[in-house]
C-alpha cells in the first residue's frame, strides 16, 4: 500500500521546509528509518528518515524547492501495511516537539483521487475532535490530525488549534511559497544579502520568525534598560595570557565571552529574579540557568543555547560557545541547540558599539550586552588616572518581572564579579 | 420596625437574606397600600423564620393574613386579590408545600392574561423557602424550580445573594404578572452581604458573572452559586480560570450571558441542588446544544442531585443527595483538563 510522507515540521515555529537533497532515487529501496531525503529550514538541516520499509515510488516535490509542512513529498510503496506506531516515531526528530505526522494523504493513483487509509491515531485525533476543534481547524486551515493534543487521553483541544494557529500565522501552514512568488512585486525583488534599492526582498521565513519574535516580544514585554561600566583590565590580561594554549587545546579562539557568561551565570544564582519568566499564572522562577548566546549571520539572527551553563567552567564555556558558533556558521544547528534558554547574552561590541538596547529574547526575563572594549583614562581610586580597559554592559529586562533594585543589584554585582576575574590563574 | 443589622452605612447596610427579605416586604408595604402579605403563621407568629415578625401589628390582619393550612386557598385567594387590582404576596411556607397550589399557579395564575385577552393580569409574588442542606428531610429540603419552569407565563427567581434578593423581590413585586420567588432556606442567615439603603430593583431575568474565567463556564443559582465560586476560588490557586454565572432567574433565563461564556470558555458546567432528570440543567443544555454547538470544546456537563424520591434525613445521605464545594471543585478539574 502507498505511504504519502509530508514535510516534518523541524522546530516549534518552523513552517515550512525545503528539499534539500533526496537521498534516494524514484524506484530504489528504502528500509523504514533510513533517511531518505535531506530538507532544511531557515534553523536547521535533518535527514528524514522513512516511516516504512517499500520503494520509493514517487518524488512530490523537487530539490530546492520549499513547501508547508504537511505537504505531501513523496509516496513509498510498502509491501506491507504500515504500522502506525513506526510511522509516528519514524517522524520524530531529535525533539519532544510535536510533529505532524507521516500522515496517509489522498494519493494520486491513475490521475484520480483515492483516499488513502489514514493511521489509526490521526483518525483518533478527528474522531475525538470537537465541534469547537472542528470549527477553528476549518477556520485555521489546520489539519487536527497533525497536532500533539494536551487534552485528556491526548486529545485534541480547541486551545492546541488555537497555539498551532498562532505558531504558524496567516494560513502558513497551509501557504506554500511558490504562492507567495506568484505575487512578485512590480520593480523586482532581491536577497537580504544583496538588497538592491528599489527592490523588494521577499521574506524568508527566518525573517519571519525574527519579525514576529521581535514585535511579540517588544509588545507584550514591558521593556526597561541600564548600563553599567565594567573595568576588564584584569580580566583583559587574563585572556590574552590563556589565548594561545586555550586555542591549541581546545580548537576555538579564547574570546571574553566566556569569562563574562560565567560572571553572568554566578550573578544570575545570585539574584534568581532576573532567571525567570513571567506568565499570567505567576512569575516562574526557573531551576536551569541556560545562556543563550546571540550569533548575528549575514541573513539572521540565531540564539544557540549553552544548556546549564551554570555547572561548566571558564574553559568549558568557552568550548560550548566556540561549538555553537561554529555550527551556527556552517548551518548545523540542531533544534536541540536552540531550545530551553533562559537568559540571554549579546556579544556585540565586536563592531564598536559602546551603547545598545537590545530587545529580550524568547520571554525570558532580561538580556544583557558586552559592548565593545575600548581603552580609556580612568580616574582610579586614589584620584589618579590610568589607562584602562572599559566595557560597557547593557541590560533589558521585562519591567513585569524586574524592577530597579534588582535590575541595578544584578547589574553591579555583574560589574563586581567580572572586575574581581584575573589577571591571574588558569581557566 | 426594627431591622436588625450587623452593620450601617449611609448608602447601605450589611443583611442576611433573611434581612433582606424582610427589610423588602416591610418597605414594600410602608409604600405601597395594594401591598398584602398571606400565608400560614405569616401574622401571629410571624413566619417561621420572623421574616414578617409584628408586621401584623403595624399593619393590621387586613393585610397581614393568617391563613388555614390550604395552600391551594391560599393561592386562589390571591390570584382574586390581583386580578382585582391589589398586590398580594403570598407565602408558601415551605415549597415542600406547594402542590396542593399547583392548580391556581398553572392553571390559574400562569393564564390569566392570556384567558382574558389582556383585560386581566395577575400581579401575585409567590415566595417559598426551597433547598436542602439543613437536615430538613424529605417534606423540608425540596427544590420545586422544575415543576414550574415548564410554564410560560410564569416567572421564576431564585437569588443567592442579599442586594438580589431585595433587587429582585421588589422586582417580582412590580410585575404585572406572576413570579414564583424561590429563597434557598440553608443561605438564609448563612449569606451576608451589603444591601442599598432605598428602592431599586434588578431586571428579572438577567444572570450575574460573579467571577470571570477563561476555561470553564459554571452556570447555578442559590446556595450552589456560594459554593461554585468558593471552588472556582480555590482552584485559582492551580492556574485554573472559570467563571462563576449566577443565574439569578430561572425564567427568564438569561440565554445571552450563558452563550458569551460559552463562546469565550468552550466548556460549560451547570450546577443544580434539584435531581438532574428534566432539571433547569437539561433545558441550558439544549440551548446551548441549539446556540452554540460549534463553540463547545467538551460535552456539557450537569452536576446535579441523583434521581431518588427526596433528600434522606440521616446525615450520610443528605450529605450524599447535596453537592459540596468538593464535588463541585472535582468536576471543574476534570472538564478543564478534558
Amino acid at each position: 500500500m502507498p505511504t504519502t510522507v509530508t514535510m516534518p515540521q523541524l522546530g516549534e515555529t518552523v513552517t515550512e521546509g525545503t528539499v534539500a537533497q533526496w537521498l534516494k532515487k524514484p524506484g530504489e529501496n528504502v528500509e523504514k528509518y533510513e533517511p531518505f531525503v535531506e530538507v532544511s529550514t531557515d534553523k536547521v538541516n535533518a535527514e528524514v528518515p522513512a516511516p516504512v520499509s517499500g520503494v520509493l515510488r514517487e518524488l512530490l516535490v523537487k530539490e530546492g524547492e520549499t513547501v508547508a509542512t504537511g505537504t505531501p513529498i513523496a509516496i513509498i510503496e510498502s509491501a506491507e501495511a504500515a504500522d502506525s506506531a513506526g510511522k509516528v516515531e519514524a517522524n520524530r526528530m531529535a525533539s519532544d516537539e510535536p510533529v505532524p505526522g507521516m500522515t496517509n494523504a489522498p494519493t494520486r493513483t491513475n490521475g484520480q483521487a483515492a483516499r488513502a487509509p489514514v493511521s489509526a491515531a490521526s483518525e483518533d485525533a478527528l474522531r475525538s475532535a470537537s465541534p469547537a476543534v472542528r470549527k477553528l481547524a476549518r477556520e485555521h486551515q489546520i489539519d487536527v490530525r497533525t497536532l500533539h493534543g494536551t487534552g485528556e487521553g491526548g486529545r485534541v483541544t480547541a486551545q492546541d488549534v488555537l497555539a498551532a494557529a498562532q505558531t504558524s500565522p496567516a494560513g502558513a501552514a497551509v501557504t506554500s511559497v511558490p504562492a507567495r512568488k506568484a505575487a512578485p512585486s512590480p520593480s523586482g525583488a532581491s536577497t537580504y544579502d544583496a538588497p538592491t534599492p528599489g527592490t523588494v526582498i521577499p521574506l524568508t521565513q527566518a525573517r519571519r520568525i525574527i519579525a514576529q519574535r521581535m514585535l511579540e516580544s517588544k509588545q507584550s514585554a514591558p521593556h526597561a534598560w541600564s548600563t553599567v561600566e565594567i573595568d576588564v583590565t584584569n580580566v583583559w590580561k587574563w585572556r590574552e595570557r590563556e589565548k594561545s594554549r586555550f586555542e591549541q587545546e581546545c580548537g576555538y579562539k579564547l574570546t571574553l565571552l566566556p569569562f563574562f557568561i560565567r560572571a553572568v551565570v554566578q550573578s544570575l544564582q545570585k539574584f534568581p529574579l532576573v532567571n525567570a519568566r513571567f506568565t499570567n499564572d505567576g512569575i516562574h522562577v526557573l531551576k536551569d540557568i541556560n545562556i543563550g548566546v546571540a550569533i548575528g549571520l549575514p541573513s539572521n539572527l540565531i540564539v544557540p543555547v549553552i544548556r546549564n551553563a551554570d555547572r561548566l567552567t571558564i574553559k568549558a564555556l568557552g568550548i560550548a560557545a566556540g561549538e555553537l558558533i561554529d555550527k551556527a556558521r556552517k548551518n548545523k544547528l540542531g533544534v536541540d541547540d536552540l531550545a530551553g534558554g533562559t537568559f540571554t547574552v549579546n556579544n556585540n561590541g565586536a563592531n564598536g558599539s559602546i551603547l545598545s538596547a537590545p530587545i529580550i529574547n524568547g520571554g525570558q526575563a532580561g538580556i544583557v550586552t558586552m559592548e565593545a572594549v575600548v581603552k580609556r583614562p580612568v580616574v582610579l581610586d586614589g584620584d589618579a588616572i590610568a589607562i584602562r580597559h572599559m566595557m560597557n554592559s547593557c541590560l533589558s529586562l521585562d519591567h513585569r518581572v524586574l524592577d530597579g533594585y534588582t535590575a541595578s543589584g544584578f547589574l553591579a554585582d555583574l560589574k563586581r564579579r567580572m572586575e574581581s576575574m584575573g589577571p591571574d590563574g588558569t581557566i | 420596625m426594627a431591622v436588625t443589622t450587623s452593620k450601617m452605612t449611609a448608602s447601605s447596610q450589611t443583611m442576611n437574606n433573611v434581612e433582606a427579605v424582610r427589610a423588602t416586604l416591610y418597605e414594600a408595604l410602608k409604600n405601597d397600600d395594594r401591598i398584602i402579605i398571606l400565608g400560614e403563621d405569616v401574622g401571629a407568629r410571624g413566619n417561621v423564620f420572623l421574616i414578617t415578625k409584628d408586621f401584623i401589628d403595624e399593619f393590621g390582619p387586613q393585610r397581614i393574613i393568617d391563613t388555614p393550612i390550604a395552600e391551594a386557598s391560599i393561592v386562589g385567594i390571591a390570584v382574586g386579590m390581583a386580578m382585582e387590582g391589589l398586590r398580594p404576596i403570598a407565602e408558601i411556607q415551605f415549597a415542600d408545600f406547594i402542590y396542593p397550589s399547583f392548580n391556581q399557579i398553572v392553571g390559574e395564575a400562569a393564564k390569566t392574561r392570556y384567558r382574558s385577552n389582556g383585560e386581566y393580569t395577575c400581579p401575585l409574588v409567590i415566595r417559598t423557602p426551597y433547598g436542602g442542606g439543613v437536615r430538613g428531610a424529605l417534606s423540608h429540603s425540596v427544590s420545586v424550580e422544575a415543576l414550574f419552569y415548564h410554564v410560560p407565563g410564569l416567572k421564576i427567581v431564585a437569588p443567592a445573594f442579599p442586594a438580589d434578593v431585595k433587587g429582585l423581590l421588589n422586582a417580582a413585586i412590580d410585575d404585572p404578572d406572576p413570579v414564583l420567588f424561590l429563597e434557598h432556606k440553608k443561605t438564609y442567615r448563612l449569606i451576608k452581604g451589603e444591601v442599598p439603603s432605598g428602592h431599586y430593583t434588578i431586571p428579572i431575568g438577567k444572570a450575574n458573572v460573579l467571577k470571570e474565567g477563561t476555561q470553564l463556564s459554571v452556570v447555578s443559582y442559590g446556595l450552589y452559586v456560594h459554593w461554585a465560586l468558593e471552588a472556582a476560588r480555590a482552584l485559582e490557586g492551580d492556574g485554573l480560570s472559570v467563571e462563576v454565572i449566577d443565574l439569578r432567574s430561572i425564567r427568564p433565563m438569561d440565554r445571552t450571558t450563558i452563550l458569551n461564556s460559552v463562546e469565550k470558555t468552550r466548556k460549560l458546567l451547570i450546577i443544580h441542588e434539584d435531581n438532574k432528570f428534566g432539571g433547569i440543567g437539561a433545558e441550558i443544555s439544549a440551548m446551548v446544544a441549539e446556540e452554540a454547538l460549534f463553540n463547545l470544546d467538551a460535552p456539557i456537563r450537569r452536576l446535579c442531585a441523583p434521581d431518588v424520591p427526596a433528600m434522606g434525613y440521616a446525615e450520610t445521605l443528605e450529605h450524599e443527595f447535596m453537592s459540596s464545594p468538593e464535588k463541585m471543585a472535582k468536576a471543574m478539574r476534570e472538564m478543564v483538563a478534558f
